[in-house]
C-alpha cells in the first residue's frame, strides 16, 4: 500500500516535470527569431530528471537509515526498567514483538501491557513518518523542478545534459555483467575460504574418500571431503559424452556442409539444433527411465554387467545434448576455410573426402579443437542429467559401467536449499563450485582465444 | 593421390594405369566416408526423433484420468449432523454466525469417508469380502473433500442421493490403465486383491471411465493425494520467473549492449568487459545458483524458495546471452543508415535510439526470446535456491515459496510411486517442451513478420 502512494506520487512528479519543461520549451520556440539549442522533449526529459533525483535521494536515504531510526524508536518506547533486563537476544526478540503487533497480525504469547503501549506508538510513528517522509520526497522534487524549469532557456543545451544522463545509465547497465562475475567469484572464495578453515585444502584437492557425513553432531567429526572421486567422475562421463559427440557433431557437420543438397540441410540443420533447446532436466529423464534401461539389457544381452544408472548412460545421453554443440560450431568453421584451399586440392584431382581429411580438416582444426574444448565445458558443468542418471555413488573406480558422482551432483547434494553455512557440509558446495568455476574458466579462455587466433587467420 | 604418384620416372602411361588401379579404393573410400557423414545425420535426427517420441509415448495416456461415478447418498445416519442452521427472527447476527461456524466446524470434522465407502460398498459384486479400508483404496484421499464441498454449498443435500464424480487413486489409476503388471503376484501389487475385483467391476459396469485430466493444469502439487496432483503451482513459479527474468534482462542486456557497442571508447576496460562476457555466457548455469545461494539468500536475506530469487540468477543468467545477440544485431547494422543520421544533425545518442535500435528490433526479440525459453528450461541452479520444497499453493507473489516447472519435473521424477509418477512426469515435461515450442515458434514467426516489414 505505502509503497503503491510512493509509486504513484512518483508517477504524477515525474509526468508533471516533463510536463511543464516541454511546456515551457515549447512557449520558447514560438517567440519570432529565437533559436532552441534542444528539442521540446529534451527540455522535459530535463527537468523531469532534475526533478526525480532529489525525491529518490529522500527516498532512497529513508530507506537505507529508517530501519535504524525506527529501531531506535522502538527501543526508546520501551521502558527503562524492563529494557535494562534484557540482554541483546530479548531485546531484538521483544522489537520484533512490537513491530509485529503494530502490522495487526499479532504475536505469540500473551501480550505485555508496555508492548501493546509501544505498538500503538510505534503505529503512529510509522504513520508519521511515513507522510514525512513522503511529502519531504515530493516538496524536493518539486523545488528541483522549479529550478531547473527557471534554467531553461533559448541556448541551454538540454540535449547534451541528458544525453549524459543516458550514458550514465547505459555504463551502470554494462557494470552488471562485470558485477556478476565479482559477485561469482566473491561469494565462491568466501564460502570456499570459510570451507578451507574447516578442511585443509591439501586434503581436499587430493583426498581419494569422499564421505561427508551428515549425521555428525559433535564439532570434531566432519567427514572426509577427498576431490579425487569427483574429478575422476566428471572426466569420465565428460570423455564418454565426447567419445559420442564429436564423432557425430564433426561428421554430421561435414555431411551436411559439404555433401548434402541444400534442402537436406535446410531441414536437418535446424532439427539437430532442437536438441540444444531441449532442457537438461527432460534428457535427465529420458537417461533414467529409457536409456539406462536399454543399456543394462544391451550389457545382460552381451555379457556385460551394466548398472541402469551409470557413467555410461549419464556420457552417452549428454553427448547426444552435445551434438548439436559440436555440429554448429564445426560447421561455422568449415565455412570459414577459403574456398581456394578446397578448389586448390580439386584441382589436383583429389577426391571430395580427400580435400575434406587431408585439406579442409588440418586447416579448420585450430577452430574444430576450440569448438571440442567448448563442447567440454559444457560436459563438465552439466548438472540434471548427471543427477538423474549418473546414480550418485563418489567411489574411485575406473569401470564406466558403475555408477559414479561429479562435481556438479555433489554441489546439488550438498547445498540442499536451507540457508544454513555453517558446517562444511554445505560449505564444501562452495569449494567444488570454485573448482568447476576454474576448470570452465580456463577451458572457456583457451577455446575462445583459440578460436578467435582462427578466425584471424582467414579474415 | 598417395605414395603410388610419386614415382617421377615411370612413363605417363604406366603412371595412368597406376592411378586408375587406385581409383576403384580410392572410390570406396570415398563411399564410405559419404556414408559414414550421412550415418551421423541419421543418427543425430534419430535422437531427436526417439527423444520426442519417447517422451510423447510415455506422457500422452497421463492425461487422461480415471473419474469414479459414485452415487452419493447423504444418509441422515451416516453424517449424522444436523441440518444447517437458519436465523431465526429475533436471533442476533453473531449468535447466528456462532452457530454457523459450529456447524462448519462439525461438517469438517466429520468422517466424509464413510460416506464413501458406503457409495463403493454398493458396486461391490457378489461374493468380494473387501475391507473398508481396502475398499477406500479405490478413490482417492481428497475424494472426501470434494464429497464435503458438494454438501457445504448445498446442505438440502441431506438425505438424498446425488451422483459425484470423484477421481480414483493412483493405484486404481495405475491398475486401470495397466501401468503395472497385472500378472504380478498379490505381494507385489499395491493393491489388494478385492480391492482389484470391485474395480475390474465398476470398469465392466462404467463406473469408472477415463477423460481428459484438466486437474494437471488446475491443480497444485500434492503428495497426500497424488492422483490429483497438478501443475498450476509450479506454473504461475515459471511465469513469474518469466516475467522478472523479462523485465530486469531485456532492458539491461540491450543497454549495455548498446554501450559496449556504440559508445565504450576502445580500451582495455571494455576489452575486458568483453571477455567476461564471453566467458559469463559459458559459465555453468550450476555456479548462477551458486551465486544465488551466497549472495541472495545468504547475504541479501531473501526468501528462500521464492521466485523473486529464481528471477534474479535466471536474469544473470541470461543476460550474456541477450548482450552477444544485441551487438551482433548492432554491428550488422548498415554504416550508411549511421552516417545518414549523423550527417542530418543528429547526436550519436539520437542515431542510435532513433534509427539503429528500431532496425535490430527483430534480432533483439528474437534473442530475447530463445534466451527466455532456455531460462524456462533450467533446473539446476533453482535447485540450489531452495525451490526444490515441497509447495502446495499456488505463489500470490513473487516473495511467496513456489517451484518451477523443470524443478516440479524433477521432484515427480523422484516420487516413490514410479507406475503412476514416470508418466506423469512425461506429461509434464509435454507441457513444458509445448510452451517453449511455443516461444520458439513465436519467436520464427516475429521475426519473419518483422523482418519482410523493415
Amino acid at each position: 500500500m505505502n509503497s503503491l502512494i510512493i509509486a504513484g506520487m512518483l508517477l504524477v512528479l515525474l509526468g508533471l516535470a516533463y510536463q511543464s519543461g516541454w511546456s515551457r520549451s515549447r512557449g520558447l520556440a514560438t517567440t519570432a527569431g529565437v533559436k532552441v539549442h534542444s528539442r521540446p522533449q529534451y527540455h522535459g526529459s530535463y527537468v523531469a530528471i532534475w526533478a526525480m533525483l532529489p525525491a529518490l535521494v529522500v527516498l532512497g536515504l529513508w530507506g537505507w537509515f529508517g530501519e535504524g531510526i525506527t529501531t531506535n524508536y522502538i527501543t526508546g518506547q520501551i521502558p527503562a526498567d524492563t529494557l535494562s533486563g534484557l540482554d541483546p537476544v530479548a531485546l531484538d526478540a521483544t522489537v520484533a514483538r512490537i513491530r509485529s503487533l503494530a502490522t495487526g497480525y499479532g504475536v505469540a504469547g500473551d501480550v505485555q501491557p508496555f508492548e501493546q503501549a509501544a505498538a500503538d506508538a510505534l503505529r503512529s510513528f510509522q504513520f508519521i513518518t511515513f507522510v514525512v517522509v513522503t511529502v519531504l520526497a515530493a516538496v524536493a522534487g518539486i523545488a528541483a523542478l522549479l529550478y531547473a524549469r527557471s534554467r531553461i532557456t533559448a541556448r541551454l543545451r538540454a540535449r547534451n545534459a541528458v544525453e549524459s544522463v543516458i550514458n550514465v545509465a547505459l555504463i551502470a547497465c554494462s557494470a552488471v555483467a562485470i558485477l556478476t562475475t565479482v559477485g561469482i567469484v566473491a561469494s565462491l572464495l568466501t564460502e570456499a575460504i570459510h570451507f578451507f578453515s574447516f578442511v585443509n585444502p591439501i586434503e581436499f584437492f587430493f583426498g581419494t574418500v569422499w564421505n561427508p557425513s551428515f549425521s555428525s553432531t559433535d564439532t570434531g567429526a566432519h567427514g572426509q571431503y577427498g576431490l579425487l572421486p569427483l574429478l575422476a567422475g566428471t572426466l569420465m562421463i565428460t570423455i564418454i559424452a565426447m567419445l559420442v559427440a564429436v564423432p557425430v557433431g564433426l561428421m554430421a557437420a561435414i555431411y551436411l556442409s559439404q555433401y548434402a543438397h541444400p534442402r537436406l540441410r535446410a531441414v536437418a540443420k535446424p532439427i539437430i539444433e532442437v536438441l540444444a533447446g531441449i532442457p537438461t532436466i527432460v534428457f535427465g529423464f529420458f537417461a533414467l527411465v529409457t536409456v539406462g534401461p536399454f543399456l543394462r539389457d544391451f550389457g545382460n544381452l552381451v555379457g556385460l554387467d551394466i548398472k541402469a544408472t551409470s557413467a555410461l548412460t549419464a556420457g552417452v545421453v549428454m553427448g547426444i545434448m552435445i551434438i548439436p554443440f559440436v555440429s554448429s560450431l564445426s560447421d561455422d568453421i568449415l565455412n570459414q576455410v577459403p574456398r581456394t584451399l578446397r578448389d586448390g586440392a580439386y584441382g589436383l584431382g583429389a577426391t571430395k573426402s580427400e580435400t575434406i581429411r587431408n585439406v579442409l580438416l588440418p586447416a579448420a582444426l585450430p577452430g574444430i579443437v576450440g569448438a571440442f574444448l567448448l563442447a567440454v565445458s559444457r560436459a563438465v558443468g552439466e548438472t540434471m542429467i548427471v543427477v538423474l542418471a549418473a546414480g550418485n555413488s563418489p567411489v574411485l573406480r575406473g569401470n564406466p559401467f558403475e555408477p559414479v558422482a561429479t562435481i556438479t551432483v555433489s554441489i546439488v547434494n550438498q547445498l540442499t536449499g536451507d540457508s544454513d553455512f555453517a558446517g562444511p557440509q554445505s560449505l564444501v558446495a562452495f569449494a567444488l563450485g570454485l573448482t568447476l568455476f576454474i576448470i570452465t574458466l580456463c577451458l572457456n579462455i583457451f577455446a575462445l582465444y583459440i578460436v578467435r587466433r582462427f578466425r584471424e587467420q582467414y579474415e | 593421390m598417395t605414395a603410388t604418384v610419386s614415382n617421377t620416372h615411370l612413363s605417363s602411361i604406366e603412371r595412368t594405369k597406376l592411378i586408375r588401379a587406385s581409383l576403384t579404393r580410392r572410390n570406396l573410400s570415398e563411399k564410405i566416408f559419404r556414408g559414414l557423414g550421412l550415418a551421423a545425420v541419421v543418427l543425430a535426427l534419430g535422437f531427436v526423433a526417439l527423444l520426442f517420441i519417447d517422451v510423447g509415448r510415455k506422457g500422452i495416456p497421463a492425461f487422461t484420468q480415471s473419474n469414479l461415478h459414485l452415487s452419493v447418498n447423504f444418509d441422515p445416519a451416516i453424517i449424522g449432523v444436523e441440518p444447517a442452521p437458519v436465523q431465526a427472527a429475533g436471533q442476533s447476527d453473531a449468535d447466528f454466525q456462532a452457530a454457523n461456524l459450529k456447524w462448519q466446524r462439525d461438517v469438517a470434522m466429520l468422517n466424509w469417508n464413510k460416506v464413501i465407502e458406503a457409495s463403493l460398498r454398493t458396486m461391490v459384486p457378489a461374493g468380494v469380502e473387501i475391507t473398508s479400508k481396502d475398499l477406500l483404496t479405490i478413490a482417492e484421499t481428497d475424494a472426501r473433500h470434494e464429497v464435503r464441498e458438494r454438501f457445504v454449498a448445498d446442505p438440502s443435500l441431506l438425505g438424498q442421493t446425488v451422483d459425484i464424480d470423484v477421481l480414483a487413486s493412483a493405484n486404481a489409476a495405475n491398475w486401470i490403465k495397466g501401468n503395472i503388471d497385472r500378472s504380478l503376484p498379490d505381494s507385489q501389487q499395491q493393491l489388494s486383491a478385492p480391492a482389484r475385483a470391485v474395480i475390474d467391476t465398476m470398469v465392466a459396469n462404467g463406473k469408472i471411465s477415463n477423460g481428459f485430466s484438466w486437474s494437471i493444469f488446475t491443480n497444485v502439487d500434492s503428495r497426500s493425494a497424488p492422483a490429483s496432483a497438478g501443475l498450476l503451482g509450479a506454473f504461475v513459479g515459471t511465469l513469474y520467473m518469466m516475467l522478472i527474468v523479462i523485465v530486469l534482462a531485456v532492458p539491461i542486456g540491450v543497454a549495455s549492449a548498446i554501450y559496449l557497442e556504440e559508445f565504450a571508447p576502445k580500451s582495455k576496460l571494455t576489452d575486458f568487459i568483453e571477455v567476461n562476457i564471453n566467458n559469463l555466457a559459458a559459465v555453468p548455469s550450476i555456479v548462477f545458483g551458486l551465486l544465488g545461494a551466497a549472495a541472495f539468500i545468504n547475504y541479501m536475506h531473501l526468501p528462500i524458495s521464492a521466485p523473486i530469487v529464481g528471477g534474479l540468477v535466471l536474469t544473470l543468467m541470461t543476460l550474456p546471452t541477450i548482450i552477444i545477440a544485441t551487438r551482433g544485431a548492432l554491428l550488422g547494422v548498415s554504416p550508411a543508415l549511421r552516417q545518414a543520421a549523423l550527417g542530418m544533425g543528429a547526436s550519436k545518442t539520437q542515431m542510435v535510439f532513433h534509427h539503429v535500435l528500431p532496425v535490430t528490433f527483430p534480432s533483439i526479440l528474437t534473442a530475447t526470446i530463445l534466451g527466455v525459453a532456455h531460462a524456462l528450461g533450467e533446473t539446476a541452479p533453482l535447485l540450489l535456491i531452495g525451490m526444490k520444497a515441497f509447495v502446495a499453493s499456488v505463489p500470490v507473489t513473487p516473495f511467496d515459496q513456489a517451484t518451477a516447472l523443470p524443478v516440479q519435473i524433477y521432484l515427480w521424477q523422484g516420487n516413490e510411486n514410479r507406475n503412476f509418477f514416470e508418466p506423469r512426469t512425461a506429461a509434464a515435461i509435454i507441457v513444458l517442451l509445448m510452451v517453449m515450442i511455443c516461444l520458439n515458434g513465436v519467436a520464427i514467426y516475429l521475426r519473419s513478420r518483422l523482418e519482410k516489414r523493415a
